[in-house]
């Protein structure tokens, strides 16, 4: 696993402003690890996605960024977590193309390719963990 | 409750999106166009986005549904000014757009509309090309 060299805040996810400021804070730190203006736009636009997720299907929840540093390289790792329903068919979910009948997000195929490292933890009414990391290249 | 302003110029309707959207302003905005379109009876639609650092499946729903639903009405709209960084995320990401025309910047824009609209996208485009009449 990743050792965490700054652990930030939890931000948390109950609104669309909140969304906003998770983008934001991700955007400062992505800029502060002088990601590629290309890696910094993939990495706030997944957490766009992720963070919208977890307000909506998840009820709301929290998004922890922070700063790692492993075997040299330099990365952004970000952790999105809710107590909502969780996702039934995680398969299902990460296929390409699959919405949820409200039709939001894109599902999470392609989320997962903006991003280095991908990992989602869910359970009927167990909640969601999705982690995702971008390193520096 | 904020808004993002849309601009009225002959039968063009310009938007310039200058704000980090919140979905409900995105959708907000979405409303207020279609509004205006059947208001002032336009013929086009200019979204100017080159302010926008991100465009996600939301906001990229929302262009979308805002080109489809302008056509209904009779409006085309051409979405200017994406971001390089953006444009690639938007297609990696497996957003393509599709049904809405875009242009590089302002003033090809309102050239794309002109060959549609006979108002005021036309004077300004030709005000553009030629600059020193």
């Amino acid at each position: 696993m990743t050792s965490p060299a700054t652990e930030t805040v939890p931000h948390a996810v109950q609104s669309d402003a909140d969304v906003v400021r998770v983008r934001q804070a991700v955007r400062d730190l992505a800029v502060s690890a002088k990601l590629s203006l290309v890696d910094q736009t993939k990495l706030v636009t997944a957490t766009s996605e992720l963070a919208r997720n977890t307000l909506v299907y998840g009820g709301g929840g929290e998004v922890r960024a922070a700063l790692v540093e492993r075997a040299g390289r330099i990365g952004i790792e970000i952790v999105f977590s809710d107590d909502g329903p969780g996702i039934p068919d995680v398969d299902l979910a990460l296929t390409d193309g699959w919405t949820s009948g409200s039709g939001m997000g894109l599902g999470l195929s392609g989320t997962k390719r903006l991003v280095d490292e991908f990992e989602i933890d869910t359970a009927p009414g167990a909640g969601t963990r999705v982690r995702i990391l971008k390193w520096k290249r | 409750m904020e808004r993002v302003p849309i601009l009225r110029i002959g039968d063009v309707l310009l938007v310039s999106i200058q704000i980090d959207l919140q979905d409900h302003i995105a959708l907000q905005l979405q409303d207020d166009l279609s509004q205006r379109i059947v208001d002032t009876g336009a013929k086009g639609v200019l979204i100017d986005i080159s302010a926008l650092e991100i465009v996600d499946s939301f906001v990229g729903r929302m262009i979308s549904t805002t080109a489809a639903v302008s056509r209904v009405l009779d409006a085309e709209t051409v979405v200017v000014g994406m971001q390089p960084a953006v444009a690639i995320t938007l297609v990696e990401l497996g957003l393509t757009l599709q049904g809405v025309r875009t242009a590089l910047d302002v003033d090809r824009g309102l050239a794309l509309l002109a060959q549609r609209t006979g108002g005021a996208a036309t004077l300004l485009a030709q005000d553009d090309d030629q600059p020193g009449d």
